[in-house]
């Protein structure tokens, strides 16, 4: 029996991470210093631990409604009002998911029909692609350019749309580029969309994390709620990877449907995290996010350091103003992302994410994460400065 | 910014202004000055290094005196707080709500040491009602910082 054969179509399609392999070879290298981890390297705040210590103590061990806890979803329609001016009825417009990765899973698969197509912002997250072509649907990529400090343009996003788009990522502040789209970005590509009726898949999971001016959230604009699934999670802000904990909001008929998919599938999200997330927000809502907003100031200077440090060593940054990376143009060089980032790692043992990993617009830039101390980062930006004298 | 500075130098007091000016996006001249107004108004007390002795062996034992004194006519306990915080051996004084009035942190090389001192300094002050000295065995956190089994970074190198 052939077994490859048995593999479905979609899947197969999708072709294996193509820089998979440097990826093993960085994790498994002695010495590295590293720029390439989209998580925080804070750890999760010791009350949310401990609130899940508590709670296996107690014995909550059991399954939870497919929705996710009641009180959960309380918290998280009252966060999303105070934190975003955004309202949802905790009763049938939340649902709460194994990360915001599920979120978007579910999303996808409750709204694409084999053939639609998704606009898919360029660069952007890895997951995106490949979760609206094991749907059956076709993923197009938006290309989005430096100029545009990476934001979706209506000018651009016009180019893309067909008969058949049905729906339009929306993931700000965007990784891997740190850009954001601001009120006026948002009120431009809602122009176009109300022509349309194209639906958004807003993955606000950075949210949080925007320096110098507060996140604004499509679904604050007018006429964009009710065609829009917002996707968030405790990842990020709370510094909760490891956790696996997202939620999407939304119309009641589009969480209906991912919610019948996901009470199949996943039946609901693990109690203990729940709890945990629970005691974030509660903890939040008494010393007004006084962590989250640790973090961000924590984040903001590493951010100022990066940026000058590239600078300073001669590579056109551009100055990132959300999530915790920074994407400067390796142009100058001559190399493409991939064999910069290949060098860099085997001549300095600095690991750095080529662009391209993130789509075809991201060749010629790297990823870099600023969620290292900036004794680290320091150390890395001086070998960078190192392999750029000797290639 | 005042309060910027100071989470940056209580984190990691050898940060320099240079540093401090990128981390703060501020002018570099401002941040000198600032610090400098900071140290002259005793804001920035001293810039400190918090060892972890137990590491190169050296012999020394700390311990927390509860003290009951009574309280002088006019002074209150500031004179007689002030009679025990000048011993050099003396670490920190705090004046306490509850059973006793001072907590006094007493540092020397052997526990026979801090012994004699409580009996012959502190025990023998005229308001000095009564003293109960305890031996701390083991530190695990100074001022914000665990001493051992610091956290590691976990994380994978690459994670898109």
């Amino acid at each position: 029996m052939n077994i490859k054969n048995k593999i479905a179509e979609r899947v197969k399609e999708v072709p294996p991470s193509g820089i998979r392999k440097f990826f093993d070879i960085a994790n498994e290298m002695e010495g590295v210093i590293s720029l390439g981890v989209g998580e925080p390297d804070f750890v999760t705040p010791w009350n949310v631990r401990e609130a899940c210590i508590y709670s296996l103590e107690k014995g909550m061990t059991y399954y939870t409604s497919n929705w996710g806890i009641f009180e959960l979803r309380k918290a998280i329609s009252s966060y999303l009002s105070q934190r975003f001016g955004v309202d949802y009825n905790p009763k049938n417009e939340i649902v709460v998911t194994v990360g915001a990765s599920e979120a978007i899973d579910l999303a996808l698969r409750a709204i694409l029909n084999p053939g639609d197509e998704v606009l898919i912002p360029d660069p952007s997250y890895v997951a995106y692609m490949p979760c609206v072509r094991f749907c059956g649907g076709k993923a197009v990529a938006v290309e989005c350019r430096v100029e545009d400090e990476f934001r979706i343009t209506p000018e651009n996003l016009r180019k893309y749309i067909t008969p058949k788009t049905k729906a339009l990522i929306l993931p700000y502040p965007n990784n891997p580029t740190g850009g954001i789209m601001t009120r006026e970005d948002l009120e431009a590509i809602a122009d176009v969309l109300r022509e349309t009726d194209i639906l958004v898949i807003s993955d606000e999971i950075y949210a949080e994390l925007t320096y110098e001016r507060k996140h604004t959230s499509i679904t604050n604009i007018p006429g964009m709620k009710e065609r829009t699934i917002l996707i968030n999670g405790f990842s990020k802000a709370f510094a909760m990877t490891g956790w696996r904990l997202g939620y999407a909001a939304g119309h009641v008929d589009l969480i209906g449907a991912m919610v019948k998919i996901h009470q199949y599938t996943t039946l609901c999200a693990p109690i203990m995290a729940q709890v945990a997330a629970l005691e974030a927000l509660n903890k939040g809502f008494e010393d007004g996010f006084a962590s989250v907003e640790y973090m961000v100031r924590q984040y903001n200077m590493r951010r100022k350091v990066i940026v000058n440090g590239f600078r300073e060593i001669g590579m056109d940054c551009f100055e990132p103003m959300g999530a915790f990376y920074v994407f400067p143009s390796i142009k100058k060089t001559g190399m493409s992302s991939e064999e910069f980032c290949e060098r860099l790692l085997m001549d300095q043992k600095v690991a750095v994410v080529p662009g391209t990993a993130f789509g075809s617009s991201g060749e010629g830039f790297i990823r870099c994460s600023y969620a290292y101390s900036i004794d680290n980062i320091n150390e890395a930006i001086k070998r960078i400065r190192n392999f750029l004298k000797r290639i | 910014m005042t309060n910027a500075i100071l989470e940056i130098l209580s984190e990691d007091s050898r940060r320099t202004p240079e540093e401090i000016a990128v981390m703060l996006d501020a002018d570099l001249e401002d941040i000198r000055q600032k610090i400098k107004e900071l140290e002259n108004n005793k804001v920035i007390v001293k810039y400190n290094t918090i060892v972890n002795w137990d590491k190169i062996h050296r012999e020394y034992v700390i311990a927390f005196i509860e003290v009951k004194v009574t309280p002088q006519r006019d002074l209150g306990f500031d004179a007689i707080a002030e009679r025990i915080y000048r011993f050099p051996e003396v670490k920190s004084v705090y004046l306490m709500s509850g059973d006793y009035d001072l907590a006094v942190m007493v540092e020397g090389r052997t526990m026979k040491e801090v012994a004699f001192f409580v009996a012959e300094k502190l025990a023998v002050l005229d308001s000095v009602v009564s003293t109960t000295t305890h031996f701390v065995l083991k530190q695990y956190k100074i001022d914000g910082v665990v001493l051992e089994g610091e956290e590691k970074d976990h994380r994978q190198v690459i994670v898109p």
